[in-house]
């Protein structure tokens, strides 16, 4: 059976509250059957709005989602067949664990032996065995959740949709619940749409990831070439920790451009970047710029250092480069003795492979 | 763990508990201070008040005190047959006082309640007790009336010997103690309480079914409406707090009577003849109309309260999880309002029960309730006792209800807020 590469699909998708401002603006968006997508962005971005656009809450002013090929804009929430893991878990109060998971399977008209079994089988997935007959509120904030979890998948929903389910549990828990989601994703092949703030968690649980700003997607790809190779500034700003300089491109040529900025001129690896003149964001990742190479790297420049940050596994360093005293350097904590002192002048390089020149901010 | 028997001492070697105790001390005179006033103010305004009520209902010392002598000499008597000389003795000592007193009026009052005839065997006996000879007073006595030879007379004087009577209770619901002790119902048609109480219950019961059915839908709104609308809304629902209930029970009379507006309107659109108005004031349905609008926001309120704390996403999540909206509102919403229903419910009927202005104004005669019965005893016929003991009646009903709603529902599942 070959998996249905646009299983979901958001086509032309417009959505405004109030008639004035779009909150989410010409949306395309497929995902695969049984992928695990990741809607992330800031707050305001839109991405709740369309995890509630395909849940039913709320309807696209323009454009239509498709499921399985089938429009459901129509179609009220109830009969999606979508389950849904809300952010404050939204477990029923006055039920038991299992009467909330058994609700999905009672309202289908299930008979009583199957929701049993049904509901048993959810509950060990989500390693919650002997909790079936307490109430939620005697549950732990990542008892709730998994509750919560096992509620949205226990009648088998072709789509199970996550909003900030994570949000409220302390920084262990959430870890541990980004695996333990991750494995029962891998384990049934559900489809799952996420949505999340915390680039972090994207990173580690998501096949792909949708970066939302302004209501729009900026990129959608893996993971590795979300981090490595952000399409523009605002990816490269938002996932992971970013160098940047401001320049204007004064040569372009075989993959690489030269780009003059106030202090100095760095070579770079155009993306963005058309024709000689244009203002450019060249974006550089810290652990991409090396102290002293050893290799020959095509960019090659001295700074002073200003501020040395240790943290355990690595220091962080922040120098002054060409006119950038923001720039960040991560250095791996090893034996090799490095000259890493406050106000020493230091050799950095980096290829211009890695150095992406982006749209101007 | 140490041998001795878990006395933890504090470093200077006094025990644990004792020295919490003393330092709690200081803390708890504070706080009993603090609620002081408000116990005395209870104290005062409700336990003095609901104490003198009970005794006042209960009271019967007036024959007692007027007929010492003879209730002390009757002590010994067996009812069976007529008094022995000394309680006669006794009676025509404790007479005499009375008619030197100018007081045996009332005694002859209280004693015609008790035995029909009694009034004017004694009256005779007044007239004629200051010839009376010493000595051998039961002849003397007995010759004034043939009555005074008749037994039953002097067990009705046996029967006002106690203090105490519970006979404005059986009064309340058309009982009475017969002539032989027992208690046997009014007759048919003087059994007037009973039907008020019957009332006054069915009043409480529709007006609260009504408040429910129209408040539940309002609350529902308030929750749910973003802030500036539902501020507006729930000042409108408060508005009729804020106005007097005299003014708005007027207003309803205006709009409910004959010539009124309401008429007027059915008239206009036809729905009825304008010969042939029907009655909306003065019976049942008034009360039924002006009671619901005035009880409504005490529906309102504990409802939104309990509303506002249930978060959206449960409905969400019930419609996400393949409910109907109908279903979802009554497997997940619903439930979860009951806390509220219970606390507008009792708190609705409780008002309801003991409501008086309204149907005093509205009601009519068909549409009056036990409180206008209670106060109708209190201003026109004076008999305080009987006020008092139907006021504990309705106080002690009131309560059986809360206990009984306690063990349906549980009074910890309230929420006012």
């Amino acid at each position: 059976m070959s998996k249905k590469e646009d299983f979901v699909k958001f086509d032309k998708v417009d959505k405004s509250y109030d008639g004035k401002v779009l909150v989410v603006k010409d949306l395309n968006l497929d995902i695969e059957e049984g992928e695990f997508v990741t809607m992330l962005g800031p707050s305001g971005s839109g991405k709740t709005t369309c995890l509630m656009m395909l849940a039913g809450f709320e309807t696209p002013t323009n454009g239509e989602i498709y499921l399985d090929k089938n429009p459901i804009s129509n179609i009220p929430p109830h009969k999606r067949g979508i389950g849904m893991v809300f952010q404050n878990y939204a477990l029923f109060p006055h039920m038991t664990v299992f009467e909330n998971l058994a609700f999905p399977l009672k309202v289908r008209k299930m008979s009583q032996v199957e929701i049993e079994k049904k509901v048993d089988k959810a509950l060990s997935m989500v390693s919650l065995g002997g909790f079936a007959n307490r109430m939620p509120g005697q549950l732990s904030g990542g008892q709730q959740q998994r509750v919560a979890v096992a509620r949205a998948l226990v009648f088998d929903p072709s789509v199970v949709l996550m909003d900030e389910p994570l949000g409220a549990l302390d920084k262990n828990l959430r870890e541990s619940m980004q695996y333990e989601i991750k494995h029962i994703h891998e384990s049934i092949g559900v489809t799952v749409v996420y949505v999340t703030h915390d680039q972090g968690e994207a990173l580690t649980m998501s096949n792909r990831i949708a970066v939302f700003n302004d209501g729009k997607v900026q990129q959608l790809s893996s993971p590795d070439k979300l981090y490595e190779e952000p399409v523009n500034s605002f990816v490269a700003e938002f996932i992971g920790e970013n160098n940047t300089f401001g320049g204007e491109v004064s040569e372009i040529s075989n993959g690489t451009c030269r780009v003059k900025l106030e202090k100095g001129e760095i070579i770079a690896n155009p993306i963005s970047v058309k024709s000689v003149g244009e203002k450019t964001t060249v974006s550089i990742r810290p652990e991409r710029a090396l102290i002293n190479p050893k290799d020959k790297m095509d960019n090659n420049q001295k700074g002073k250092i200003e501020e040395v940050i240790y943290h355990g596994d690595h220091t962080r360093v922040r120098l002054n480069l060409l006119g950038n005293s923001e720039f960040i350097l991560k250095v791996p904590n090893s034996s090799q003795n490095l000259d890493i002192k406050l106000g020493n002048e230091i050799n950095i390089g980096w290829n211009s492979r890695d150095a992406r020149a982006l749209d101007p901010k | 763990m140490s041998s001795e028997t878990g006395k933890i001492l504090t470093t200077d070697g006094i025990p644990l508990e004792e020295s919490l105790k003393q330092s709690e001390k200081k803390n708890k005179i504070k706080a009993f201070l603090l609620v002081a006033p408000l116990l005395l103010f209870l104290i005062i305004t409700y336990m003095i008040p609901i104490g003198d009520m009970f005794s006042r209902s209960i009271d019967d010392k007036m024959v007692t005190n007027m007929l010492p002598k003879t209730y002390k000499a009757m002590e010994n008597w067996d009812g069976k047959e007529l008094p022995p000389e000394e309680v006669f003795e006794a009676f025509y000592l404790d007479y005499k006082i009375l008619v030197k007193n100018k007081t045996a009026g009332k005694l002859q009052t209280q004693l015609n309640y008790e035995k029909n005839g009694f009034k004017s065997v004694l009256k005779k006996l007044a007239r004629k007790q200051k010839k009376f000879e010493e000595g051998n007073y039961k002849e003397q006595i007995m010759k004034v009336h043939k009555r005074w030879r008749n037994v039953e007379y002097w067990r009705a004087i046996k029967r006002r010997a106690p203090s105490y009577t519970y006979s404005k209770y059986l009064k309340g619901i058309d009982m009475y103690s017969n002539e032989d002790g027992k208690i046997v119902q009014v007759s048919e048609d003087r059994r007037i309480h009973r039907i008020l109480w019957i009332r006054t219950v069915e009043v409480a019961f529709f007006v609260t079914l009504f408040c429910f059915l129209m408040a539940y839908p309002i609350a529902h709104l308030l929750a749910t409406l973003p802030m500036k609308y539902s501020n507006l809304l729930m000042i409108c629902v408060l508005l009729p707090f804020w106005t007097s209930l005299l003014v708005r029970t007027a207003s309803w009379m205006i709009l409910l009577q004959q010539q009124g507006i309401v008429n007027d309107f059915f008239v206009w659109i036809g729905l009825v003849a304008d010969d042939n108005r029907p009655e909306m004031m003065y019976n049942k349905t008034g009360t039924y109309v002006a009671m619901t609008q005035i009880l409504l926001p005490f529906m309102v309120l504990p409802l939104y309260s309990v509303m506002k704390t249930i978060s959206p996403s449960l409905m969400r999540a019930g419609k996400s999880l393949g409910a109907t909206p109908a279903t979802a509102f009554f497997k997940v919403y619903f439930p979860l309002t009951i806390p509220g229903i219970g606390a507008g419910c009792l708190l609705v009927f409780i008002l309801a029960i003991g409501y008086y202005i309204t149907p005093a104004l509205v009601g009519g005669a068909s549409g009056t309730l036990i409180s206008n019965q209670i106060a109708y005893h209190m201003k026109s016929t004076l008999d305080w006792s009987f006020a008092s003991a139907m006021g504990l009646m309705l106080l002690t009903g009131v309560l059986v209800i809360y206990w009984i709603y306690n063990k349906l529902v549980g009074v910890d599942n309230i929420k006012l807020g």
